[in-house]
């Protein structure tokens, strides 16, 4: 009883948001869409959470047709959308009061499943939404969407814009929430925060590049990949995206990444060659890839 | 730093009522260097820059941005910086020749030199057959490069850029630094502010603000060297708490 999603094609004028994508979300999965702006990672919510009629396709959330049975699924799911959309007027307190009211709950009955969240804002409960910081609106919306006790979560880049020590504890949150049985469906433009999902879907100009665990997608790719520094990283970029070997050459940190279109190629070459073009302190190293390479290799 | 600077900040502080958002923070950037101002939600970064393009008055304390005193001569400050958020860049509903006709209006060039930079900043992005689209209908990877390019039209000797490649792309995001290191290499200076902690690395000198005041400031390297691990997202998390 997780998420189906079949074949949905979904288009806005001329452009096509999503393109004939499918997959499935197991229940109790922590699963990632893992795309940057504008890959069709909105569109597919809204679609899911019955916002949003698809063209073509067919899904179910929580065993319902997100046609037929949308009222149904408005009563099962909790939906975080990217931008903030709770009432800004309404205090903290009024605004959980609100949302347990519409799903026909109250606080005190499912005050178990958000309480680790809660009482992180608690002490503010009386200030209006629209006062609050970032990470605190952030957590109140968790709150509210998760205070009718839905079976599946969605949330539309809960992290995009915050700092990589609040986002670490959202997602010791979204572990946390998994254990509690709900499945989470998540989207988010940081490629770092995939590795904490137990199955992504990268996804692109809508189309759905591949799906699988973090670590096939990262075994999955296809080259040697090799680090690469120099004392001067401008002149190595554009060094290396002149030589006659280089396949992909990416400023990952410190160093580049690099591929070669050589079957054989050898790091001795591209010393040599380096070392022909005036650069000095140079390393060059195999190393292991990383979600975000995969990814750049398949939209390439 | 010997060499001539571009932004000279001392003791600066700015309270609202009883909080003090930045606190007594002092530092240096060098002319032609790419600098990272890092720092956790809510340390006081919005504030602090704000401040060193001229828009909000410190409490206490000086701040030099290309010579020009921030406080008695902000105008002088506005006229010989660019500015690009991930918020406000471009307007959506004007293609992207019109905004770029518009921002040199605004930046005060003469309608010779706009046709003339529109050219050279179409041909340098490559978007000759999106120059009459709108920018709304523009990838934001795109759209970045745009603003960036955009707010380099009256060539300002400083650049101040916060937050410029959230939610973009992992190849136009690199892009994007490739044009960043081409104008630091021709002599411009960067101010930057990210959550990717793997574009702090791309940076000659970082900071990092907590709670107001700047706790750290080194090359990427001495900071990982004195916190003792392998990536500037670890120094990150040593130093950043939350505050809330």
């Amino acid at each position: 009883m997780g998420i189906s999603v079949k074949n949905i094609s979904k288009s806005y004028d001329k452009v096509m948001a999503l393109k004939n994508i499918s997959f499935e979300v197991k229940p109790g999965e922590l699963f990632g869409l893992i795309g940057p702006d504008g890959a069709g990672k909105t569109t597919l919510f809204r679609i899911l959470t019955t916002l949003l009629i698809a063209n073509e396709g067919e899904a179910t959330v929580a065993g319902y047709n997100v046609i037929k049975e949308y009222k149904s699924i408005r009563n099962h799911v909790g939906y975080m959308p990217g931008r903030f959309s709770l009432y800004q007027d309404l205090t903290v307190e009024e605004n959980l009061n609100f949302f347990a009211t519409i799903f026909g709950t109250t606080i005190a009955e499912n005050y178990d499943l958000i309480k680790e969240i809660y009482v992180q804002i608690e002490p503010f409960k009386d200030r209006r939404a629209g006062k609050l910081s970032g990470g605190m609106k952030q957590k109140l919306a968790l709150s509210c969407a998760l205070i009718h006790k839905p079976k599946v979560l969605f949330l539309d880049e809960p992290t995009t814009g915050v700092d990589p020590v609040s986002r670490k504890e959202f997602w010791e949150m979204l572990k946390r929430l998994q254990k509690k049985g709900i499945t989470i469906l998540v989207s988010t433009p940081y490629m770092d925060e995939a590795a904490l999902c137990d199955r992504i879907a990268l996804i692109q100009d809508g189309n759905i590049l591949e799906i699988d665990t973090p670590e096939v997608i990262k075994n999955s790719f296809p080259k040697r990949l090799f680090k690469v520094k120099a004392a001067e990283t401008f002149k190595l970029i554009q060094d290396l995206g002149s030589y006659e070997q280089t396949h992909s050459a990416y400023p990952f940190g410190e160093y580049i990444h690099f591929t070669s279109n050589n079957v054989d190629f050898n790091a001795k070459d591209l010393v040599q060659y380096l070392q022909a073009n005036g650069h000095t302190d140079i390393e060059v190293n195999e190393t292991a890839p990383t979600i975000e390479d995969t990814f750049m290799e398949l939209s390439k | 730093m010997n060499k001539e600077n571009a932004i000279t900040v001392k003791d600066l502080t700015k309270t609202f009522g009883a909080f003090t958002a930045v606190n007594n923070i002092s530092f240096e950037v060098g002319k032609g260097e790419v600098f990272g101002f890092l720092g956790a939600n809510g340390a006081g970064k919005t504030t602090a820059m704000k401040m060193l393009i001229g828009i909000l008055k410190p409490t206490s304390g000086i701040a030099t941005v290309a010579n020009f005193d921030v406080i008695s001569h902000a105008e002088d400050v506005k006229k010989s910086i660019g500015y690009m958020s991930q918020r406000f860049s471009l307007y959506n509903d004007l293609t992207i020749k019109e905004n770029i006709t518009f921002f040199g209006g605004i930046y005060g060039l003469k309608k010779a030199d706009i046709k003339v930079k529109t050219k050279e900043l179409i041909e340098e992005l490559g978007l000759h057959d999106e120059a009459n689209k709108l920018v709304g209908a523009l990838p934001l990877g795109w759209k970045q490069k745009v603003a960036f390019s955009v707010s380099l039209l009256h060539n300002p000797q400083i650049i101040f850029l916060d937050e410029p490649t959230g939610g973009v792309d992992p190849i136009t995001r690199r892009q994007f630094w490739e044009m960043i290191y081409r104008e630091a290499h021709r002599g411009k200076t960067i101010f930057v502010t990210t959550h990717y902690m793997d574009e702090a690395e791309y940076c000659d000198r970082v900071s990092i603000m907590v709670e107001g005041k700047i706790e750290a400031l080194d090359t990427p390297k001495n900071l990982k060297t004195l916190y003792k691990v392998d990536t500037m997202n670890q120094v990150f998390l040593k130093l950043a708490r939350n505050i809330e």
